[in-house]
């Protein structure tokens, strides 16, 4: 199994026909399949995307049109940074059971806007600034690299993107292979935290192993690790590798993502290695050896 | 985006907030200019530069025992000789780091009668995904180590996006403050300000400390921080205009029109890499071998040769720099188009330092081949292990 996205997952793209929107919409066609099936422009409705090997795709003028036309489970968002939080908004408001903002540069009081509107919505949204969601040979949402992919039982959930395919490419030479890999974002104000995907990974039978790569800057790593505490009192853990990345960074920098910064003598790796290894996590010192310390830890 | 103490209070200003008067100068011989503007007799020497402590602070060309970066002054010939004594000086503070900043800049303004300190600040709010109220008791004093030494004292207060700051925020702000009387009917009027200074200007942090109760029972702004966040400025131009690139790392003014996140460090191995994460575990991984890294450096997902190569100079321009480590995971970026813009970059600026590349990902092969094709004294790596070991070796 996987989580969040599998073969039957249907998709429509906010922003295809960009240059961005076009050359993932083609990657992911290339994947396995993944059934994109339309995109939204509010100009374009009623005509087709054309990918660069003749494949089509037919446009919408609204996001709850094309749900409407194409069944559309999930959504996924490459429009600009300033019409973005709107796009999303869009989503929210014609129920796409999943969301993925993929767009890096979205004003954070933007996102506080979205965010209380989720709240009191049945979507779920991912990112934004994240690089997406993989499930192997069956759906690619976003543009991880599918060539790093192999199909197996490791849940890997990272805020950073380039950290992600680095997991994800370890634990594939490893032999392990991925059930999912998901990319939540490096943003402050997001839609999906890492408790919400450890606990679908904790609950996914064919997930064995996790891998969890955090970084400087709020305490979502903390909250996921006292989250690992209390599912391990009732029974609920399986073996998990984590790293932290930042622990060189200077206090009140911003280190390119706009959430990964030590604010307030809050959020530095030291005390997320802490929490986590408190929650039994074996953390990595180098981000080369994720898979060969999953393996250990395999071994027991 | 930082800007100075004056321009947050001519901002919050403008929304209305009470702050003192005052004046900028850039000049001694404006000092006295300046402080006949106010009414005197007491007045507030500052210095603007962005960094806090600026009170605490020490100047690096007066003797020890000299007066901080924040003075009063009783009189108008003891504004401009204070304004003498600070102005073109190097101002050391907790925060600007041994080498100190350089005051080009003094803020005039009006002596205030202090009855009470408080603090207040608001934030984004990352665990509610809301704007955060940040008030407590112990004003002019480093919050940090108030959160630290006495957390009960600092009261959070989450404002909902759809409502604003209601009257029971108020009433809440209020009482956490203790204020009564005039005092609290201004903080009717002020939490609310603040709050809308803070959203339509799109800022990321806006602190008052201290926020005074004077003798008269009126609050007032006495000191004011304010940073915008950088993804929003594209729709405030005036605030835009505030940005005072002197007080930044030219290396970081570079960057920044390249549109490259990049961040100066105090080692000596050169960093460029794509994705954050990955940049700051490469910083990190050297760090872990026994060696400093020179800079942050994220090209980002999409980059052209033209900005690698722009990154390539910003980091061999740097002369504390003593070796430089590509470190690439190709996914949208692709290894072939990182190598032609190094090997541009080298072709332009020459390479007098050692440089290990490490590539994976989209396109690898032929990004290796554009490489090892380029006859320059490329050291490969297989993997960061091995890429950060190579490097830390060869600066020694």
């Amino acid at each position: 199994m996987s989580i969040l996205v599998d073969k039957n997952t249907k998709v429509i793209v906010q922003g295809l026909t960009g240059k961005t929107g076009t050359f993932h919409t083609e990657q992911a066609l290339r994947y396995y399949g993944t059934k994109m099936v339309g995109g939204v422009h509010p100009a374009k409705g009623g005509t087709n995307w054309t990918g660069s090997e003749g494949e089509t795709l037919p446009i919408f003028a609204s996001v709850a049109e094309a749900k409407e036309a194409t069944g559309a489970t999930a959504s996924v968002i490459y429009v600009p940074p300033a019409g973005a939080a709107d796009a999303i908004i869009e989503a929210i408001e014609a129920e796409v059971p999943f969301i993925t903002c993929i767009t890096e540069g979205i004003p954070v009081l933007d996102m506080v806007r979205v965010k209380a509107r989720l709240d009191r919505s049945k979507s779920r949204l991912l990112g934004p600034n994240c690089p997406g969601i993989l499930t192997p040979e069956e759906c690619k949402i976003g543009i991880m690299p599918g060539s790093i992919f192999k199909k197996g039982n490791v849940g890997i959930v990272s805020r950073s993107g380039t950290l992600t395919y680095e997991a994800v490419f370890q634990t594939s030479n490893e032999g392990l292979g991925q059930t999912t890999a998901v990319g939540i974002g490096g943003d402050p104000v997001k839609g999906t935290e890492f408790i919400d995907v450890l606990e679908l990974f904790l609950a996914d039978p064919e997930t064995q192993s996790i891998v969890m790569i955090g970084e400087i800057g709020g305490g979502a790593e903390e909250d996921a690790a006292q989250f690992l505490i209390d599912e391990a009192k009732k029974g609920r853990s399986k073996p998990m590798v984590g790293f932290i990345a930042g622990l060189t960074a200077p206090k009140g920098r911003t280190m390119g993502h706009a959430g990964a910064v030590v604010s307030g003598g809050k959020g530095d790796a030291e005390s997320k290695i802490a929490a986590m290894q408190a929650a039994g996590i074996r953390v990595s010192p180098s981000p080369a050896r994720l898979g060969t310390t999953l393996v250990e830890v395999l071994k027991g | 985006m930082n800007i100075h103490e004056y321009q947050a209070k001519q901002v919050l200003k403008s929304f209305g907030a009470p702050v003192a008067e005052g004046v900028a100068i850039t000049s001694v011989d404006q000092a006295e200019a300046a402080a006949r503007q106010l009414p005197g007799p007491l007045y507030v020497v500052k210095s603007q530069i962005h960094a806090g402590g600026r009170g605490k602070g020490k100047f690096k060309e007066l003797p020890a025992d000299a007066k901080g970066g924040v003075r009063l002054a009783f009189s108008i010939e003891d504004v401009v000789k204070n304004a003498r004594e600070m102005l073109g000086n190097t101002l050391v503070t907790a925060q600007t780091g041994p080498a100190g900043k350089q005051v080009n800049r003094l803020y005039i303004e009006d002596g205030a009668d202090i009855d009470r300190e408080l603090y207040c600040s608001l934030l984004v709010d990352r665990s509610t995904g809301r704007v955060s109220f940040v008030v407590s008791t112990e004003g002019g004093m480093d919050i940090e180590a108030v959160a630290h030494d006495t957390p009960e004292k600092i009261v959070t207060i989450d404002i909902d996006p759809e409502a604003g700051v209601t009257t029971a925020n108020v009433a809440e702000i209020n009482t956490a403050y203790g204020l009564t009387g005039a005092a609290a009917k201004d903080g009717e009027t002020l939490f609310p300000i603040l709050y809308k200074a803070f959203v339509d200007k799109d800022m990321s942090m806006l602190e008052v400390n201290p926020l005074i109760v004077m003798k008269d029972g009126h609050l007032r702004v006495l000191d004011a921080k304010v940073s915008f966040d950088g993804n929003a400025l594209f729709r405030h131009e005036d605030m835009k205009a505030l940005r005072d690139e002197t007080e930044e790392d030219a290396k970081e003014i570079e960057a920044s029109e390249w549109d490259l996140a990049y961040v100066a460090l105090d080692g000596n191995i050169g960093c460029m890499v794509n994705g954050a994460g990955l940049a700051m575990a490469t910083m990190d991984i050297i760090k872990l071998y026994g060696a400093e890294p020179a800079n942050f450096c994220d090209v980002g997902g999409g980059a052209s040769k033209e900005k690698v190569a722009a990154a390539f100079k910003i980091i061999t321009a740097d002369p504390a720099v003593k070796g430089i480590l590509v470190n690439i995971f190709g996914g949208i970026m692709r290894c072939d188009v990182i190598a032609e813009g190094v090997v541009a970059a080298v072709k332009e600026v020459g390479l007098k330092v050692p440089l290990v590349v490490r590539l994976e990902g989209t396109n690898v092969v032929e990004g290796k081949r554009i490489l090892n094709e380029s006859g320059l004294a490329i050291t490969a790596a297989d993997d960061l292990d091995d890429a950060a070991q190579k490097i830390v070796a060869a600066v020694g």
